[in-house]
């Protein structure tokens, strides 16, 4: 069974800050830690996949209520901060659209434009954005202060595995809850598209709707929802990784959380890059 | 330099042959040789910042050492499998200096978690063991509150109820009585010794509580950390009546040299 052992970093480290290091040693040992680094985040993300498996299978032993919270929190709570983000996006996006293609008498098309736009990148990617500062620094936070606590090392001693008490009911439900939050944030873009639309263009709501819905094949929803797993995958793991690193001191959970959020945002940035380039290569 | 206990004819259940410890590039320890026998309060004693918690952070797995070996029952634990080593934790039960419970369970749920986590035992079954564990340290009362809402002496008995959640065979415990007023602490006393004399556990304290350490351990080492290894072995009556040693006896006889400073004064 894959589980996150946390002894395999115990006494480990390079000591990349010490001063009296000759040049080319703190080279060495600062590669030596990227390349650890690399390979804790590769060992923890596959820990929780064999955990994920476990879970799906029923045999993880993952508390009920711990699971429950953060389904909360990943979830409904999340709710309003996505919608209230992808709602101005939506806005935007159609004031954008309205501004340029009138002048073309295209503004017939700012529906179009506005849809596939958030239902293919903007509401993914601005809907896992939210949830890297909202939820990936509050894991990263809880997961310092729980090591500065030694809660971290208690749950280590006491043989309870870390990925089943700590890391898979936050991993999972954030998984779980991600297409949904993506949905919901899709569906107030289009809201906030439709506000400006009807606005300053002068088109009415069933006419906003037709358009948009003519505009988005199924598909498309399919590959924004994949894309918000793979963000909230990444976020989770990002995320409870900056939280298990950190050192055993009130700073290191700021840190920690800003390490958390930073990572995230480039990380989330380029999957998306990385979607945007296979799908182009696919001709989807 | 060593000093004969009354329980050293016990057998060792933990055994440091020639550890050195490290954090990075700095070495906290160096050849680290004791046994802590079955049955007897082990006490690591030594100033702020001489590595007592350091080693006991080796000893329960949480620190590998640079070299040398640690002995568990004959078995070296740090060349053991993970598999191996998980079976030797089951033996052992830690209280941490900060109690470092759970915060997010209340007290009851923090005695529980093991036995939810790590045992095929019903609810009901769990329920009356941290009934059971919880009336041991003094807390029956205490069940529903969270850590927050605990003072510095209930922390440490909880910490204390959850250490022995698994029945362990060895208790570490990390500053059990510091911070805490002096009934408190002698509270927590007790405990350790009813701990021994009752249900016959082997118990490793670090501490700097020269109270605590007379009143509870049988042997131990003391640490220096300037010379980053140990520089006496024995209980801590002994250390202080026997040991020839300037900075054991400036250690161990602390209360009394303040005491005769201020006669001097007066």
């Amino acid at each position: 069974m894959a589980t996150w052992d946390f002894r395999s970093e115990a006494g480990k480290g390079f000591a990349v800050s010490q001063p009296t290091l000759p040049i080319l040693a703190r080279v060495g040992a600062r590669s030596m830690d990227v390349l650890a680094e690399a390979g804790a985040n590769a060992t923890l993300a596959a820990a929780v996949a064999a955990g994920g498996g476990r879970l799906l299978l029923g045999r993880a032993r993952v508390r009920a209520v711990d699971f429950a919270t953060h389904l909360l929190d990943a979830g409904p709570r999340a709710w309003a901060v996505v919608s209230v983000v992808n709602f101005l996006i939506g806005a935007v996006l159609a004031y954008i659209g309205a501004t340029e293609l009138r002048p073309f008498g295209a503004e017939n098309y700012v529906p179009s434009l506005t849809a596939v736009a958030s239902v293919r990148e903007i509401s993914s990617v601005m809907t896992a954005i939210v949830m890297a500062g909202r939820t990936g620094g509050a894991y990263a936070a809880r997961i310092a202060s729980m090591q500065g606590n030694d809660e971290i090392a208690a749950l280590q001693t006491a043989g309870i595995p870390l990925d089943d008490f700590v890391l898979l009911p936050a991993i999972a439900s954030l998984c779980l809850m991600m297409p949904i939050l993506y949905l919901a944030g899709v569906f107030t873009a289009i809201l906030g598209g439709l506000s400006i639309a009807t606005a300053t263009l002068g088109l009415t709501a069933a006419g906003y709707l037709h358009e948009t819905f003519a505009a988005v094949p199924p598909g498309f929803f399919v590959f924004g929802a994949v894309k918000s797993i793979v963000f909230a995958a990444l976020i989770g793991v990002t995320s409870c990784r900056a939280g298990l690193k950190s050192t055993r001191s009130a700073a290191a959970v700021g840190e920690a959380a800003t390490r958390a959020v930073v990572a995230n945002i480039i990380g989330i940035i380029a999957v998306d890059a990385i979607f945007a380039a296979i799908a182009g290569a696919c001709g989807f | 330099m060593s000093i004969s206990t009354r329980r050293e004819e016990c057998a060792p259940v933990i055994s440091l042959r020639d550890v050195t410890l490290c954090q990075g590039l700095r070495t906290i320890q160096r050849h680290l040789s004791f046994d802590v026998r079955a049955g007897s309060v082990f006490a690591i004693m030594g100033a702020s910042g001489s590595g007592k918690s350091t080693a006991l952070r080796s000893m329960i797995g949480l620190l590998a050492p640079q070299s040398g070996a640690m002995l568990v029952g004959g078995r070296d634990y740090w060349a053991s499998s993970a598999s191996d080593r998980a079976r030797i934790d089951r033996r052992f039960g830690v209280l941490f200096q900060s109690g470092a419970l759970w915060s997010s369970l209340t007290v009851a749920e923090n005695v529980a978690l093991p036995m939810q986590m790590l045992t095929n035992m019903d609810k009901s079954a769990i329920r009356r063991m941290v009934q059971l564990k919880l009336a041991l340290v003094g807390l029956e009362d205490a069940c529903e509150l969270l850590p927050g809402q605990l003072s510095g002496g209930m922390v440490k008995r909880a910490g204390l109820a959850r250490a022995l959640a698994l029945d362990p065979e060895i208790l570490f415990l990390d500053e059990p009585s510091s911070g805490l007023d002096p009934i408190s602490a002698r509270h927590i006393d007790d405990l350790i010794l009813d701990l021994r004399d009752s249900l016959h556990k082997t118990i490793v304290i670090v501490s700097h509580d020269l109270a605590s350490l007379f009143a509870t351990a049988d042997d131990g080492i003391f640490l220096d950390g300037r010379a980053h290894t140990a520089i006496a072995h024995g209980s801590p009556a002994a250390l202080r009546d026997r040991s020839e040693d300037q900075r054991v006896q400036a250690f161990m006889r602390r209360g009394e040299l303040i005491v005769t400073r201020m006669k001097e004064v007066v």
